[in-house]
């Protein structure tokens, strides 16, 4: 049997994640992938990784992981409080386990899913061109079921050897707890009036508990659309439907394909990502953005990763 | 339907063409026509397109194309109306056993309409649907049009296991749970046809544009055909 890093304890849910599962969204197949692309592709560029390498997705903590063989790691994402051997290290960095080392996860206190990368990525088969973790679509993971890692598995990975311990630059760590203003690409003005409009980009939203990896709810004042409903279309990344209660759903990596609520607008890909670690009720406000800066902008993100 | 399709931005990395906000069973074969001309142009950046009722998405990846050229590229493509192009779509027939035992809502629907249930049976199994759109869940078809005297709401409380294969009804449109999931639609019955199969090839027996036409089969037939009915 291949070895690699063994779970001890999955903690409150940890997914088998990469860049996500493209290809397949006409048959109603989500995209899924790192919910965090931002910690996940820092993750992979701390260990020269391939962009799309396979990583762990921590969400909320608890996650206790023993080493089979020596193996470099990276961590990032949410602050868990990370411990090696009941020793402190720092987020954001790499470090060396030898066999029989433990690696244990805390609880978020700041964000909300962690990133856990081998050198080289986990070694798992992909179902449908990617190991991404879709629970309700039963696909992904460890054996392609969808199921989130179990106490007892064990993600094949190469035996690797720190040359130097890395770590990101400060000016690129967020900080998940900061008050946050997201860039939004407008839709086309016919759902929704000037004054909705006004209203959603000066008001404080706060985010609700309901949130998930397929949605952030938000709470604030009712956004009223021209119509309550629309005939159902694809989704999008970022997409910020207005339901009928006129409390704003934002969609994220594990999203349905298909909706049928008005959509004001598009949370610009960058700030999407740090919804995905932005605990309940955390404030939030919105500001547009041009379509084509927000893709420029996009476009660097993903040269310098690679993407 | 519009003469003169409408596209637009989605985000950074989408792009929607609107041939009309009304659900109109015209506009089906024409998107699809188009995704297939659009597939054979191997557009580098292309990740998905997703065709559904009145629309045509295309979700790309912006670095390795940018909104414009992907519109400029599609553009010439809009102002022929080529339906000829596609195959009309297959016709795909699925068995279904109609029975109380597995069809939870069909005295519901019957007292809903003042009718039997094998009243609903027949208005159910007697028309040919259309796929206008797949998603919601891995192949779940939405299809279209139940017959007027069959339209039946919702269920006011979503059931919170609708298991895998259960055939049902929501207002104006019919479709197959493909998975065991949460739902609100009128279940009047059950198929052994699976609608979504990662280990399968084909992956899914329907595409947007196909036919269907439910077979009421006995309960002897469904399970012959592995069907189950204690779930």
């Amino acid at each position: 049997m291949s070895k690699g890093l063994r779970i001890l304890s999955p903690g409150i849910l940890t997914l088998l994640q990469d860049c996500g599962r493209y290809g397949y969204q006409h048959l109603g197949l989500t995209t899924g992938g790192a919910a965090d692309e931002h910690a996940y592709l820092w993750a992979n560029r701390l260990l020269d990784n391939c962009c799309d390498s396979q990583v762990l997705e921590c969400c909320f903590g608890g996650l206790v992981v023993e080493a089979e063989q020596p193996v470099t790691i990276a961590l990032t994402g949410a602050d868990m409080q990370a411990q090696i051997n009941h020793r402190r290290v720092a987020n954001w960095a790499t470090y060396q386990l030898q066999s029989g080392d433990q690696l244990q996860l805390g609880h978020a206190r700041s964000g909300l899913r962690a990133y856990l990368a081998v050198k080289g990525g986990f070694q798992v088969s992909p179902t449908l061109g990617s190991v991404s973790t879709v629970m309700r679509e039963k696909i992904g993971g460890l054996d392609g079921s969808g199921t989130p890692l179990q106490k007892g598995d064990c993600l094949p990975c190469l035996t690797s050897q720190q040359q130097y311990h890395r770590q990101v630059p400060e000016l690129f760590i967020p900080d998940y707890a900061a008050p946050m203003i997201a860039g939004v690409i407008p839709t086309s003005k016919k759902y929704f009036s000037d004054t909705e409009r006004h209203e959603f980009f000066t008001h404080s939203w706060t985010i609700s508990p309901q949130s998930n990896s397929m949605g952030i709810r938000l709470q604030g004042p009712a956004i009223k659309p021209r119509k309550s409903g629309i005939v159902s279309e694809s989704t999008h990344f970022g997409a910020i439907q207005i339901p009928p209660d006129g409390q704003p759903i934002i969609l994220l990596k594990d999203r349905q394909t298909m909706g049928g609520y008005p959509v004001i607008g598009s949370v610009f890909n960058l700030d999407a990502f740090l919804l995905a670690q932005k605990q309940p009720n955390n404030t939030i406000r919105f500001e547009p953005v041009g379509r084509r800066e927000a893709q420029q902008n996009l476009v660097t993100f993903r040269r310098f990763f690679g993407r | 339907m519009l003469k003169h399709p409408i596209i637009e931005s989605l985000g950074c990395e989408a792009l929607i063409i609107r041939f009309g906000d009304q659900i109109d069973p015209k506009i089906t074969p024409r998107l699809r026509a188009l995704s297939e001309e659009i597939n054979a142009l191997e557009i580098n950046g292309l990740l998905d397109q997703v065709p559904a009722y009145t629309t045509l998405t295309l979700h790309f990846d912006a670095r390795r194309i940018s909104y414009g050229d992907l519109q400029k590229q599609i553009r010439p493509l809009l102002t022929t109306s080529s339906e000829s192009l596609s195959d009309n779509g297959k016709k795909i027939v699925i068995p279904v056993w109609y029975d109380p035992e597995v069809g939870m809502d069909l005295q519901r629907i019957a007292d809903y309409h003042h009718i039997s249930i094998d009243e609903v049976i027949k208005r159910h199994s007697q028309q040919t649907y259309q796929v206008y759109a797949i998603g919601f869940a891995p192949g779940f078809a939405y299809l279209g049009e139940v017959a007027a005297n069959l339209v039946t709401p919702r269920l006011k409380t979503p059931r919170s296991h609708v298991p895998a294969g259960s055939v049902a009804i929501a207002d104006e449109q019919t479709a197959v749970y493909p998975l065991s999931t949460p739902g609100g639609w009128n279940i009047v019955g059950r198929t052994t046809m699976s609608m979504f199969d990662q280990h399968q090839p084909g992956l899914s027996p329907l595409k947007i544009g196909d036919e269907v036409l439910f077979q009421p089969v006995s309960r002897s037939e469904f399970i012959r055909a592995g069907g189950r009915s204690d779930e």
